[in-house]
């Protein structure tokens, strides 16, 4: 039954990257393209755990903390270099 | 029990699964910015969500001990997903022409106050010295005065 539930998550979840991959480069402003790819790296994130699960390894943990923590870090640089013009000032 | 396990996890899947697509779905569907950030606040709570909840449940009946990197990552996005919407919708704000954004009740956007407050202060005052000249004398440069020996 996982397998199924695992085969079910893989196709729903690379369907919201096309649909993000959609709102990236159709986004009107700069900020809708920013957002595409934060959800693009949170739906990653989604699918490397179900990975973790089907592999049965708890090695992919580590992964998906490490992409989360530089999805967030990446947000928030764009959001400055949009509102300041400059990252570090 | 493994039957009941195997239910739960399938079942945590699928709709941390569900919410996520729904969120990318809604991504593409809402009709402007500012709705669209809605969207991927679902797919961050109840899409990550659900699969780290269901890795939860699988890992803690096939090892017998429970993990907690987990709860980091939960911790980690539910803590950053309301910070990042906040600061897109105040890019998003600040690239807008002033007459697009609709007009407040009482007063102005909040988020525009520290620009005035800021160029007001600059009026008053004459211009600080560049921070260039400040880093080397002292750690904290004291305010600038006209009338400096």
């Amino acid at each position: 039954m996982i397998e199924y539930a695992i085969h079910y998550a893989y196709v729903a979840i690379s369907l919201g990257l096309l649909f993000n991959l959609w709102r990236l480069f159709a986004g009107p402003s700069t900020t809708d393209r920013v957002l595409a790819v934060d959800t693009m790296v949170i739906n990653v994130i989604a699918l490397i755990i179900v990975y973790g699960i089907q592999t049965g390894s708890t090695m992919y943990f580590e992964a998906a903390l490490l992409l989360a923590m530089f999805g967030f870090v990446s947000t928030v640089a764009y959001c400055k270099f949009i509102l300041r013009g400059n990252i570090i000032e | 029990m493994a039957w009941f396990n195997e239910l739960l996890v399938s079942a945590l899947i699928v709709i941390g699964a569900s919410f996520a697509l729904v969120g990318s779905w809604g991504l593409v569907r809402l009709p402007d910015l500012m709705s669209r950030l809605h969207a991927p606040t679902k797919a961050t709570t109840l899409g990550v969500g659900g699969a780290l909840v269901a890795s939860m449940v699988y890992f803690l009946a096939g090892n017998g001990t429970l993990s907690v990197h987990e709860l980091l990552i939960t911790l980690f996005l539910f803590l950053t997903a309301p910070l990042t919407a906040h600061f897109l919708a105040k890019a998003w704000m600040h690239s807008q022409r002033p007459g697009d954004l609709p007009q407040p009740a009482q007063r102005g956007w909040s988020t525009f106050d520290a620009g005035e407050a800021e160029r007001e202060a600059a009026s008053d005052q004459p211009r600080p010295p560049p921070l260039s000249d400040a880093c080397g004398s002292s750690a904290s440069p004291p305010p600038a005065s006209p009338s400096s020996p």
